[in-house]
């Protein structure tokens, strides 16, 4: 009796593995694919090889004025080292750049912990970054007590204001948003109709109204002889815009939570304050966090606006060192690192977000 | 023994959910009208001091400035009133046009981002992650100051089949000129979608009773597009045309496309249509697979599976964030004020507010443009939302 022995397997075919494979599944399954993915191979060869020679080949990153770019066909780079410190910290004086790199370094250490998974003390962290951190970081911006020399809101500048409007921003508008979408739902109707009609006020009209508003305004509604910064006038406006756009996030959050649980809280003898605190909220919160951090990255992006009622946040020191005839035509360069910066920020905060989803993604997970 | 009743604890008023519910509510209510009393008077006295009237009358001054670009006649002699229409036709001009691009870009891409081309849907993948994580006012002065501003000057400029110019001073195109005759193949353009819209309902009808088809769309484009264009040539072809010529420094004659507007339209579209195409590559996503699984099992084709099972399911998700994200354009639109478009916050709220001061009339009235316009598409959302919305049982 001769025994059956199964011959190996055979490797599947060299068209069926590899890179092979691969292109023929993903680029060219059918002739049309094959058409498309030949044309478009081709129309990024047509655009990509120039874009890469401006930026990496035939650019200059090294140089202290004009000549360093001159008779260059690529990205004058040095431009942007060169102006560095003014897009960082705008009018700030130099001297006195120390205390804004200290906020920076605040940040970093109580936010940067955050993005992993198992850092110690994580939660005081985060504590300390929405409370205190703001508090100190202002009175070392602005100077004035402890022998620190008061720096006025005009000269403060560039990426610094940006991160810190984009800061307080965020930090004030969400519990706002919260405040106003339990105002809407509450059962009090004037309580319920004064907080529709702000939350759909500051929908319907656009930002930068809001921010005219707020400069031109605002000295009309105050009484004489008080009047406010430029920079907090801008601030309230840009607060009172991105929480009502917040409070209809949270709303949606509160609508889906199911009314049982409304119902067991108050079965459960708890006060409305600690039914909300303890129940709904924590549960809609998480139900809708890619919204939430999606009016963030809005609000990110909208700290731009601020350059049209005269602040210099980063994309105004851009345009302000662009039009400098010191460095020629360097506008592309300006608006690509300025594109830069915010794509880092604002990539990063959806990719948080994402993460943030999943480990929080629990109770309706099947 | 006691008397039950009395041992029966009763609530103390602050307890009172009812009485405390209506103390809140005045003290807020006070509050409230506190406020704004405070605030009204603060600006009555404010403005008193310095000097400005109230009202609506600073409308029929006359403005005294010129307008880059307007839809209707305009120019110094106007009043501000006008200022304020010229204003409020370019806003709606740049929001059209808007809408339009970003629409018919945002379905592409949403399209693509869904094709089973690797390099395809990965190329709109990048598109969709850089353009929406980029500041949209960034974007406008990039097209404007980066791009547009770079291009040749008039003499120079970019000449495609002698007839449209590209340049740093705008876009030139030939001006259309009608001739009589032309009056004609308007009044049959708009009969026939008028047409089309009585035929579509009952073409809806017939289909409902019967379950018989009619090719509205097919019918449609020939009524509204075919039978004007066979009419026009019949006619003689009652057009001409202006062609932009060089003369001295600038074109003459035809139609300029001002660059503040190129590149506002270019960044308001491209932008919006990020977003867009998300929405639509969610929608697309949204319709579950049993839905194409149980169309093919009544033995529809994939074409007809398409069109009649999955677009339309498709656009009731689609259709409600689109119209947000056209509210948004048309508000995002304001930015032109940072280029020198001459839209409604750049020519109203910027230049009539500081040659005026009327800042609360003027606030007022542009807020008010903005509310409006908003109200009117959420009343359109909900409309078609109830419309759209599944009935179940």
């Amino acid at each position: 009796m001769r025994d059956f022995k199964a011959l190996p397997d055979l490797a599947p075919p060299l068209v069926a593995r590899g890179v092979i494979g691969w292109a023929r599944e993903n680029l060219f399954s059918t002739p049309l694919n094959s058409v498309m993915s030949l044309i478009v191979i081709y129309i990024l060869y047509l655009t990509l090889v120039p874009i890469i020679d401006w930026v990496f080949v035939s650019s200059v990153f090294l140089g202290d004025d004009k000549t360093a770019c001159e008779g260059i066909t690529g990205a004058c780079w040095a431009f942007i080292g060169n102006r560095l410190p003014i897009f960082a910290y705008g009018s700030y004086p130099a001297a006195e750049y120390w205390r804004l790199e200290t906020c920076f370094v605040l940040l970093l250490f109580s936010f940067g912990p955050q993005f992993f998974e198992k850092f110690p003390y994580k939660l005081p962290l985060g504590i300390f970054s929405l409370t205190l951190f703001p508090v100190i970081c202002y009175f070392l911006i602005a100077g004035g007590y402890f022998g620190l020399e008061h720096v006025e809101t005009e000269k403060w500048g560039g990426l610094a204001l940006t991160l810190m409007i984009a800061y307080v921003g965020i930090v004030a508008a969400l519990p706002f948003g919260v405040v106003l979408a339990l105002g809407r739902r509450s059962d009090m109707p004037v309580i319920r109709t004064f907080c529709i009609a702000f939350i759909e006020l500051w929908r319907g009209v656009p930002l930068i109204s809001v921010l005219f508003m707020s400069s031109v305004m605002l000295p009309l509604f105050l009484p004489d002889g008080m009047n406010f910064d430029k920079l907090l006038r801008a601030l309230i406006g840009i607060t009172m815009f991105q929480s009502a756009y917040m409070a209809e996030v949270i709303r949606g959050g509160l609508q889906a939570i199911p009314r049982g649980q409304y119902e067991a809280a108050k079965a459960l003898g708890l006060s409305y304050w600690k039914s909300m605190s303890l129940i709904i909220l924590p549960q809609a919160l998480k139900l809708v966090i890619p919204g939430i951090v999606n009016t963030f990255i809005a609000l990110f992006k909208d700290t731009t606006l601020v350059l049209i009622i005269g602040l210099l946040d980063i994309l105004a020191t851009v345009q302000a060192a662009i039009t400098d005839p010191a460095w020629g035509a360097v506008a592309t360069e300006g608006y690509v690192f300025a594109a830069a910066c915010f794509w880092v920020f604002c990539f990063g905060m959806s990719r948080y977000s994402i993460k943030l989803e999943q480990k929080l993604h629990t109770g309706h997970k099947r | 023994m006691a008397d039950p009743v009395k041992t029966q604890s009763k609530t103390a008023i602050w307890n009172d959910p009812t009485f405390r519910s209506i103390a809140f509510q005045v003290i807020a209510g006070v509050a409230i009208v506190w406020t704004f009393w405070a605030l009204f008077d603060n600006t009555m006295t404010n403005m008193e001091r310095r000097g400005i009237t109230t009202g609506f009358a600073f409308l029929n001054e006359t403005s005294g400035f010129g307008i880059l670009m307007s839809l209707i006649e305009y120019d110094e002699t106007h009043t501000y009133g006008r200022t304020f229409l010229v204003g409020l036709l370019n806003t709606l001009l740049i929001s059209v046009l808007g809408i339009f691009a970003a629409t018919i870009l945002g379905f592409i891409l949403g399209v693509a981002r869904l094709s089973r081309n690797w390099l395809i849907s990965k190329i709109a993948a990048v598109y969709v992650e850089i353009l929406r994580n980029i500041p949209l006012l960034l974007q406008i002065f990039f097209w404007y100051i980066a791009v547009l501003q770079t291009l040749p000057h008039p003499r120079k400029s970019f000449n495609f089949a002698d007839s449209f110019f590209l340049n740093a001073r705008g876009f030139y195109v030939p001006g259309p000129v009608p001739e009589s005759g032309f009056n004609i193949v308007l009044v049959l353009f708009f009969t026939a979608i008028i047409a089309t819209v009585f035929i579509a309902r009952w073409a809806r009808k017939r289909q409902d009773l019967t379950g018989q088809q009619f090719p509205v769309f097919l019918t449609g484009f020939g009524l509204i597009i075919g039978v004007p264009v066979v009419i026009f040539f019949i006619l003689g072809a009652p057009m001409s045309f202006d062609y932009p010529a060089l003369k001295g420094f600038n074109f003459q004659g035809g139609i300029t496309v001002i660059p503040e507007l190129i590149a506002l339209w270019l960044a308001l579209s491209m932008y919006t249509a990020a977003f867009i195409g998300e929405i639509v590559r969610a929608g697309i996503q949204g319709v579950s697979h049993g839905q194409t699984e149980a169309a093919h099992a009544l033995g529809i084709r994939h074409n007809p599976t398409l069109r009649l099972v999955i677009v339309p399911q498709a656009m009731r998700i689609i259709i409600p964030p689109l119209t947000s994200q056209y509210l948004n354009l048309a508000k995002n639109s304001s930015l032109a004020t940072a280029i020198g478009y001459p839209d409604l916050v750049g020519v109203f709220m910027g230049t009539t507010l500081n040659q005026t001061g009327q800042a609360l009339e003027i606030v007022a009235m542009t807020m008010a443009v903005y509310l409006v316009m908003s109200l009117l598409i959420s009343a359109f959302m909900n409309w078609f939302n109830n419309r759209m919305a599944l009935v179940e049982r």
